[in-house]
């Protein structure tokens, strides 16, 4: 088989053994698999396969808000993974960008078509500060990303919850005031082709950054360099490649996609602030997508919307008496497959030796 | 820790009205239950060369699915019923007699502590004075050279992943059942992750993680007795919850340099690498 068919093929293998496992988990519950596959097939298209009721497409809205911010959390782990880091802090920077979209949003006044702006840049600027501090301390320190981004990802959890609790001083404890128009990713259009969904502008950013993301590794020296770095090291520095800038500049481009995600939702599945008792988990979901989608632009953007479609089926879930939290388990399942694939690679070329044994066997 | 946690509350509230001995068969199976699931960890990283980071990743959002589905499904809502009693404190006789550190550590005290206190002299007399832990640690130096000497790698490995399940999953049991009165998603709260620090804190070594866990244990408990110490009561709350893990990155690069792993750890056992 060649290299690219294998390249799609195993993450398939892997999406095919997550469900399979998911409906064994569902069967030995006493659950029903085939009302979990229709809460999924109405997640994302809208059509009710079991009952007779009508066509809505205000599904089709929430597939598209649940997929875009992880697309994006996707391609900040996936361009810090192209570097050769591991960073789980997507949810921390996704935080960040959110408290800075927050701040913009409610500070600043101005038109729409720079206030709009103003906000977007401004989480991405926040989610690349964020990112740059684990880049730093890997660069500088040798300390290692994975524990230092995980400890980003609470500090900008409480940071978030101090500022939006004591400066904006909300009154219930949870929202800060309403943004005013100018800030927001609304679009009346959108809502009224969706049935009132939450549908925004949010994709022509989500678009934008996965071009940006494919341009970025692929057609620039700069991001061949970092790939360099993801493959070796040492070779880099032989080379004379500033391995150290690389790893900081990576993780800061990597915050920035986060960051952006960040406003997405503030802005645009939202329109206020949020103070959260824990993260919501956007940044493992990254994860996901981006390993499924073999940390490539293409297959960030399918594995995204897998993702997306499986939260947005996990309300009819649970209304269909199915634990919600089956969503996770097959996504995490899917990950775990994904990860074994050389094991499985193994194992098909083994089985297809035996096959190609057996052929022989036979001819003579 | 997730999985132990939720097996540790669910069999005490479930056993809690026919034994008194209930939280402690709740550690019990919350140890079973962290063994049982870090063979999933074993099985892709030994047999299926799976990447290990990657794998425990998984496996912590999986942790976080399986538990809380098992909740919907056994308690019908998304964390444990609250059980009415955890494990008690207990004080030790004689011992409490001892100044100063008798009334700190053997009065009104959790058992489970000291059975931290016992597993860390006895992790390091298992690791570093028996025959085995050499084994063991030759598998995570060098594991070909170690096969040539006719360890079976695979083996050890299996042995490695299972205690550390066994590990935390006892923690996980002990952490709900003593601080908290069910279990939810945000029972652990990324404490595996502040143990990860620890462990690289406390230099890979037993008595260096004990003292690097007290340490996080005291930042901690600032926070909660932060409101009662006049010059730290003007800080906000939000500063005292975010200490710990401000507290782990500084810890890390002040001692990241100088921290001495296994060569081997987190590689893929390759048996015809040199």
């Amino acid at each position: 088989m060649t290299k690219r068919g294998e390249k799609i093929l195993l993450p398939l293998i892997a999406v095919l053994l997550g469900f399979i496992l998911g409906s064994l988990i569902v069967i030995a519950t006493g659950r029903s698999p085939a009302a979990m596959f229709a809460a999924m097939i109405k997640g994302f298209s809208g059509l009710d396969i079991i009952n007779d009721v009508p066509w809505n497409t205000r599904y089709i809205g929430e597939f598209v808000i649940n997929a875009m911010p992880i697309i994006l959390t996707g391609l900040a782990f996936a361009f810090a993974s192209r570097t050769g880091l591991f960073s789980i802090g997507a949810e921390g920077q996704l935080m960040v960008g959110s408290l800075a979209a927050t701040t913009v949003a409610l500070l600043v006044q101005a038109p729409r078509f720079i206030h709009l702006p103003l906000v977007l840049l401004a989480s991405i600027a926040a989610g690349a500060l964020w990112g740059a501090v684990p880049g730093f301390l890997k660069a500088k320190f040798n300390v290692h990303e994975v524990t230092v981004s995980i400890m980003m990802n609470y500090i900008a959890l409480h940071l978030n919850n101090f500022v939006i609790l004591n400066i904006f001083g909300s009154q219930d404890r949870v929202k800060t005031a309403f943004f005013p128009e100018t800030a927001l990713l609304k679009s009346p259009f959108l809502q009224s082709i969706t049935r009132g969904s939450r549908l925004n502008w949010g994709f022509i950013p989500v678009i934008l950054a996965l071009i940006i993301f494919s341009f970025i590794i692929n057609k620039t020296t700069f991001g061949y360099s970092l790939r360099a770095v993801g493959y070796n090291k040492d070779a880099s520095r032989y080379a004379g490649m500033k391995v150290n800038r690389n790893i900081i500049l990576s993780m800061m481009i990597a915050g920035a996609f986060a960051g952006l995600a960040g406003s997405v939702i503030t802005v645009g599945t939202f329109n206020f602030g949020r103070a959260m008792s824990a993260a919501e988990g956007y940044g493992f979901d990254g994860i996901a997508v981006a390993l499924v989608g073999g940390n490539e632009a293409s297959g960030i953007f399918f594995a995204g919307m897998l993702f997306g479609m499986l939260k947005s089926a996990q309300p009819l879930m649970q209304s269909q008496g199915i634990p919600r939290e089956i969503a996770g388990i097959i996504q995490a399942s899917i990950v775990l497959f994904v990860a074994m694939q050389y094991g499985i690679k193994m194992l098909l070329d083994r089985f297809k030796k035996k096959q190609a044994v057996s052929a022989d066997g036979e001819r003579a | 820790m997730m999985v132990g946690a939720f097996s540790a509350a669910t069999v005490t509230v479930l056993l809690e009205d026919s034994t008194a001995l209930a939280p402690w068969l709740g550690l019990a199976a919350g140890l079973v239950a962290g063994i049982v699931f870090s063979l999933l960890h074993a099985v892709a990283s030994v047999n299926m060369n799976a990447d290990q980071t990657i794998s425990g990743t998984a496996l912590n959002i999986l942790a976080g699915g399986l538990t809380v589905y098992l909740c919907q499904i056994i308690f019908r809502q998304q964390r444990t019923r609250s059980f009415s009693n955890g494990i008690q404190k207990v004080t030790v006789p004689l011992l409490e007699k001892i100044p100063v550190l008798g009334r700190m550590l053997f009065i009104e005290n959790y058992p489970t502590f000291f059975l931290a206190i016992f597993l860390v002299f006895f992790t390091w007399i298992l690791v570093y004075k028996t025959p085995f832990g050499l084994r063991l640690r030759s598998c995570g130096e060098h594991p070909q050279a170690a096969a040539s000497m006719g360890i079976n790698v695979a083996w050890m490995r299996y042995f490695g992943v299972m205690a550390s399940g066994a590990l935390a999953g006892l923690a996980g049991g002990i952490m709900v059942l003593t601080a908290d009165i069910q279990y939810t998603l945000v029972s652990i709260h990324g404490t595996g992750f502040i143990a990860l620090a620890s462990l690289v804190f406390g230099k890979w070594n037993p008595f260096g993680v004990l003292g690097a866990g007290l340490f996080f244990g005291f930042s901690t408990a600032l926070s909660f007795y932060a409101k009662d110490i006049t010059f730290l009561a003007s800080l906000p709350g939000e500063f005292f919850y975010a200490l710990p893990y401000v507290l782990t990155i500084v810890a890390l690069v002040v001692f990241a340099g100088k921290s001495v792993g296994p060569k081997a750890a987190g590689q893929i056992y390759d048996s015809g690498r040199r």
